[in-house]
């Protein structure tokens, strides 16, 4: 097999520059779920290599983002050894990470702390008690971090919640909010505005600044958001200090 | 514990320092000062580390006491500042005996002034630096009451001034390409060029809105951008067509498209810009960039042995009459 049989996109892998001292790799110009595999392997692999002159990396949905000192490695020569990289095997057939959990988050759909839900649900063309089942019941998988500390996108949602985003913001979700849109959930880690509609909530802080580890999710994690009542949430949410807004955290086996 | 206590504080006062690289995995943006140039200043004029921290004061000043002896410097956007009804310079390092008050007026230009202390503020450490971090709920602004422990100064000099060159009302702003320039049509990125804007009234140490007169900036296939990864310096266009300008402070991520990014030496005068002042961009070529950043490397290398004695203004001395000023004179008719 040629570097060209294994792309699934035209074009891509691509690598172009951020900024001065930024460079992009993209699997891919949309989520796709392979090209999300070989943004998280592709990661590890330039971690593992602690190469000189790179100073951290990121991943977004469908790329890795390296950030790096022009002065010590120039960017012709950071392209050159990542498209070294690249070449050395088929990153879309990569596995996911290893040591992934499964994260059950008790979660508040509708009422007025999650005040979205009917019109997301008017807008996935189901009813509300239809839409509680299948959110309520659907493995998400964090595919990246990012926005605000330690916030997940989570995906894939059915095909019916390829929600566009509000053309108006929302002023501001608390923290803990759960939005969707784009057969996405976000969850939010700070208060903000967004353009994603606020269908759940829930009292888990991704972002634990004073806990040993601060940040509650990696990518590769799945989460479940189980329906519960409001009594049952106000009351989780006025016992639980510890920003788990009572989680129950599991292996996945792979 | 030597420190300063805080009387009076503006509303947007927050202990920072260069801020914590190597958490944009982890969705945290670096932070830190918005005006980096001015940690850099401030440690030159005090002889220490640029890593130290420092209060950034946004917009309007304070009153400060010192508890203990300590020596300070101030830098960044100017203000009017006085030590116990004295008037002292900016850019420049002064004593500031225990007891003593310091009060800062309003900014006379540019946005972001800078109370450095010598040895730094020692506030704790949270993921490895002090940069209080607003938009991730690290820290909180400082309040009228609190105390900033000052470290463990080493001493030196103070009456330091510094030359600052202006960059406390807008200007030329060189800009590289980016992964979403591609999106905006020649044309478009031609007029963008063109343009005239100036700061408009949506500032904070996330970003920073432009206005301008006339037809926005679009990109082709707005609605439709996968979130990427976002860095400070990028020229975001808004669903206005507005551009917005990120600042150390900023989320990680976005979809709204790029036009171009802000090289890293001329942020500082983008954050400094206060309303109202001009604005204008320049793309420049890779080469031109990281020549134009080697550049100001080495100006920030140049800082440390660039303080000189203040000149103090006869006018400036309250109380003149009490010097001994012809003591040291010679007699011109006594042998030497």
């Amino acid at each position: 097999m040629t570097a060209n049989d294994r792309q699934i996109r035209p074009g891509f892998p691509a690598l172009r520059p951020v900024g001065l001292s930024g460079m992009l790799v993209s699997f891919s110009d949309r989520l796709e779920e392979p090209a999300n595999r070989a943004a998280l392997a592709f990661r590890a692999a330039v971690e593992a290599e602690r190469k000189a002159g790179i100073a951290e990396t990121a991943t977004s949905l469908a790329s890795v983002f390296l950030r790096f000192d022009p002065e010590v490695l120039s960017h012709d020569a950071l392209s050159d050894w990542l498209q070294g990289l690249l070449a050395a095997r088929d990153w879309y057939a990569a596995a996911l990470p290893g040591g992934r959990r499964l994260i059950r988050v008790p979660t508040l759909y509708g009422t007025d702390l999650a005040p979205q839900l009917e019109e997301a649900a008017a807008a996935a063309g189901m009813g509300v008690e239809a839409a509680i089942a299948d959110l309520g019941t659907t493995r998400v998988r964090v595919l990246t971090i990012g926005f605000a500390p330690g916030q997940p996108y989570l995906g894939p949602l059915g095909a019916d919640w390829d929600l566009p985003r509000q053309t108006a913001l929302t002023a501001q979700v608390p923290v803990g909010a759960l939005v969707l849109a784009v057969r996405q959930f976000v969850l939010f880690a700070a208060s903000s505005p967004t353009g994603w509609r606020h269908v759940g909530q829930t009292a888990f802080r991704c972002f634990r600044p004073e806990a040993a580890a601060p940040f509650a999710l990696r990518p590769g994690d799945e989460m479940l958001f189980e329906p519960v009542s409001k009594p049952e949430f106000l009351r989780i949410a006025a016992r639980a200090t510890d920003g788990a807004g009572g989680a129950v955290i599991g292996e996945i086996a792979e | 514990m030597s420190g300063l206590r805080v009387h009076q504080a503006g509303p947007a006062c927050t202990v920072q320092d260069p801020g914590r690289p190597g958490f944009l995995g982890q969705g945290l943006s670096r932070g830190g000062a918005a005006d980096p140039l001015a940690l850099v200043e401030g440690a030159a004029l005090l002889g220490q580390d640029a890593g130290l921290a420092a209060l950034e004061i946004a917009g309007f000043g304070g009153v400060f006491e010192a508890e203990g002896d300590l020596r300070i410097a101030l830098t960044g956007a100017p203000m009017a500042a006085e030590i116990d009804g004295a008037r002292v310079a900016w850019n420049a390092s002064h004593a500031l005996m225990a007891g003593q008050r310091l009060s800062l007026g309003a900014v006379r230009a540019g946005c972001y002034g800078y109370l450095h202390l010598g040895g730094g503020i020692d506030t704790p450490r949270v993921l490895g630096a002090r940069a209080v971090h607003l938009a991730a709920g690290l820290g909180r602004a400082v309040a009228a009451g609190d105390q900033l422990p000052a470290g463990r100064d080493r001493g030196g000099e103070t009456g330091l001034a510094l030359e600052v060159a202006d960059r406390f009302s807008g200007g030329a702003l060189r800009v590289v390409e980016g992964v979403q320039t591609p999106l905006f049509a020649l044309d478009v990125r031609a007029r963008f060029e063109a343009t005239e804007f100036v700061r408009g009234g949506r500032a904070n140490r996330m970003g920073v809105a432009l206005d301008c007169p006339g037809e926005g900036f679009a990109a082709e296939g707005q609605l439709a951008i996968l979130s990427e990864v976002i860095v400070p310096g990028d020229i975001q266009m808004t669903g206005d067509g507005r551009p917005f300008v990120l600042l150390p402070e900023c989320q990680t991520t976005g979809g709204y498209p790029r036009i171009g990014t802000v090289i890293p030496c001329d942020l500082p005068k983008v954050a400094q810009a206060p309303a109202g002042a001009p604005l204008r961009f320049c793309f420049v070529s890779r080469a031109v960039a990281l020549e134009a950043e080697a550049r100001h490397a080495s100006h920030l290398a140049g800082l440390r042995r660039a303080p000189r004695p203040l000149v103090r203004h006869p006018g400036d001395i309250p109380d003149l009459l009490g010097y001994q000023l012809i003591s040291g004179a010679v007699s011109a008719h006594h042998e030497p």
